[in-house]
């Protein structure tokens, strides 16, 4: 895990020598957790309906909205349709999120009207526990339930987003104790355990379409639905990220390296980020 | 017509040991003060009902009031694990917590059933996942019309729902706006009800939005300014992020949780 949230890839420039920081220099210091958001922002399709968890999901979905993806209609879970936020949320019911939407409705009926029919195109999710099916848990780490070596906070939404949305988007840390062989918990099925389980069970989104992590880019193989290695992220080698997987990681034969972040992207990242310390006034 | 109460007559009348309790809000509007008071009075053996526990249910497991959680989503949002809850699970302090475990969609359901006056909500929902092995309140149902598996989960009625809004009027009119969640229902699923306001008026202005249960809906109304924080009130204050962060400390250590809830809770009076 060379590159987990460590202050970039390549050494962060020095800015005590007066010297003003150039713009290269300011994009040698991007963060792992910096590339991770912005590649995942620009996987979100300009209009689309965003189904949208608090916390990476977040961030990256309102870094779409603020740069390449003004139409993009962000959707928390608190009843807030279309919401556009100057800042970032702590809670997916923070204040700002009911006074810029296009409508406030109430929780039964977002759940009832707006997700479970499939009128939205991307649910965003993170996860505590991911597997090679993309299905995820964040229920419980331990073999027992009843007495779970760590108790996390549950399903919320994701279930149901899960099923319902068009396509689903993962963020997530890549490490040995996310990306696990089986998760100890279902929590959210991504492919159930291989081709054809969404389908028997009736789930009637699509599943996860990509995984994205401080690492790189997963997908799912078209005919068997395992998660597969397609992108790294600049300075990552595959040897990493299938070290930082608990299975047998596979690699797609044609490997893309992504674009590092860009300025405007850092830029506006970094902005959206220094709104979330402190309380709104 | 609800009855105008001071918060602590209301709980000492509506709340009583060993209820199914259901203290809505979903980030906004939480009654914070209500839960407050239920730990001052001294509260036991009850089944805690809510969709995201938040700060209040882990101050009220936390306190030893709880028997049971019914609950979908036990995290501090945007901060990280409520400390007195998985305390509880994971260790049994103060004692041990029950758990029945549901998905948002399913929980929301549960009170739209309730307040219906129907025994269950049918929902596409929990299919594939491990939830319906653990929660024996999720069964499969087949559609008469389609032949289609679905899913059923109960209704619930809680003993009591306490929720907080921004007004009430004189005769117990009680007018929410912002994000209203799944209070309606979970007030009007349940045999009785306190609601807790930021002022009452003599007259409830129209406010884009709104949410209005008629005083005839609602048991007991009990003016509580400020009532909500840490969560907020929409047009009165804001959600208070920074007590939220400070809370992942302070619940993290026993001594410390206590020490807070004796200065914070116990030594601080309800309004009379």
């Amino acid at each position: 895990m060379s590159a987990r949230s460590e202050p970039g890839l390549r050494a962060p420039q020095s800015r005590t020598n007066g010297d003003p920081v150039s713009e290269e220099n300011a994009l040698a210091a991007w963060t792992a957790d910096e590339m991770m958001t912005v590649a995942a922002a620009r996987q979100l399709r300009d209009g689309a309906a965003c189904f949208v968890g608090i916390g990476l999901p977040s961030t990256a979905a309102n870094l779409a909205r603020v740069t390449h993806a003004p139409n993009l209609v962000l959707i928390y879970e608190s009843g807030c349709l279309g919401a556009k936020p100057d800042r970032l949320p702590l809670s997916i019911g923070d204040g700002v999120l009911a006074d810029t939407a296009d409508a406030v409705v109430s929780v039964p009926e977002v759940f009832n009207y707006w997700l479970q029919p499939g009128r939205i195109d991307v649910g965003f999710l993170g996860a505590a526990q991911l597997d090679r099916y993309g299905n995820i848990n964040t229920t419980v780490v331990g073999d027992d339930y009843a007495a779970p070596k760590v108790r996390l906070p549950g399903a919320g939404g994701a279930p149901e987003i899960a099923a319902s949305c068009g396509e689903v988007v993962v963020i997530v840390r890549q490490n040995l104790r996310t990306f696990t062989e089986r998760v100890d918990f279902v929590t959210s099925v991504g492919y159930g355990s291989g081709p054809g389980d969404r389908e028997r069970l009736g789930l009637r989104g699509g599943g996860p379409r990509l995984v994205i992590t401080d690492l790189g880019v997963l997908e799912p193989d078209p005919v068997t639905r395992e998660l597969t290695l397609t992108s790294l992220h600049p300075g990552v080698t595959r040897e990493q990220a299938r070290a930082a997987t608990g299975w047998d990681l596979a690699v797609a034969e044609r490997l893309s390296t992504g674009a590092p972040p860009t300025t405007h992207e850092l830029t506006v990242l970094r902005a959206l980020e220094a709104t979330k310390h402190g309380s709104p006034r | 017509m609800a009855r105008l109460v001071s918060l602590a007559d209301g709980v000492a009348d509506l709340v009583r040991d060993g209820d199914v309790v259901a203290l809505e809000g979903f980030t906004h509007l939480i009654p914070f003060a209500a839960g407050h008071e239920i730990i001052r009075q001294g509260r036991r053996e009850l089944t805690l009902v809510r969709m995201t526990p938040d700060v209040i249910y882990d101050q009220l497991i936390g306190a030893g009031c709880a028997r049971r959680l019914v609950f979908s989503w036990g995290g501090n949002p945007g901060v990280g694990s409520l400390h007195r809850f998985r305390d509880a699970v994971q260790h049994s302090w103060p004692r041990p917590l029950e758990l029945e475990e549901h998905s948002h969609a399913g929980m929301a359901n549960r009170y739209v059933a309730g307040a219906s006056g129907l025994p269950f909500a049918v929902l596409r929902g929990y299919t594939g996942t491990d939830l319906p092995r653990h929660t024996t309140n999720i069964r499969p149902i087949t559609c008469p019309f389609t032949g289609e598996t679905l899913t059923a989960v109960p209704a619930l009625r809680p003993d009591v729902t306490v929720v907080h809004a921004q007004r009430a009027d004189r005769a117990g009119n009680v007018q929410m706006w912002g994000i209203t969640g799944v209070q309606k229902e979970a007030v009007l699923a349940a045999h009785r009800s306190l609601v807790t306001v930021e002022e009452i008026v003599d007259e409830l202005e129209p406010v884009p939005g709104q949410v209005v249960l008629p005083g005839w809906a609602v048991t007991a109304v009990a003016e509580a300014p400020g009532g909500a924080h840490p969560s907020y009130a929409q047009g009165y204050s804001v959600r208070d992020n920074d007590f939220y962060r400070a809370w992942d400390e302070v619940s993290r250590d026993r001594d410390t949780f206590r020490a807070w809830l004796e200065r914070h809770v116990h030594r601080t009076g309800a309004a009379a």
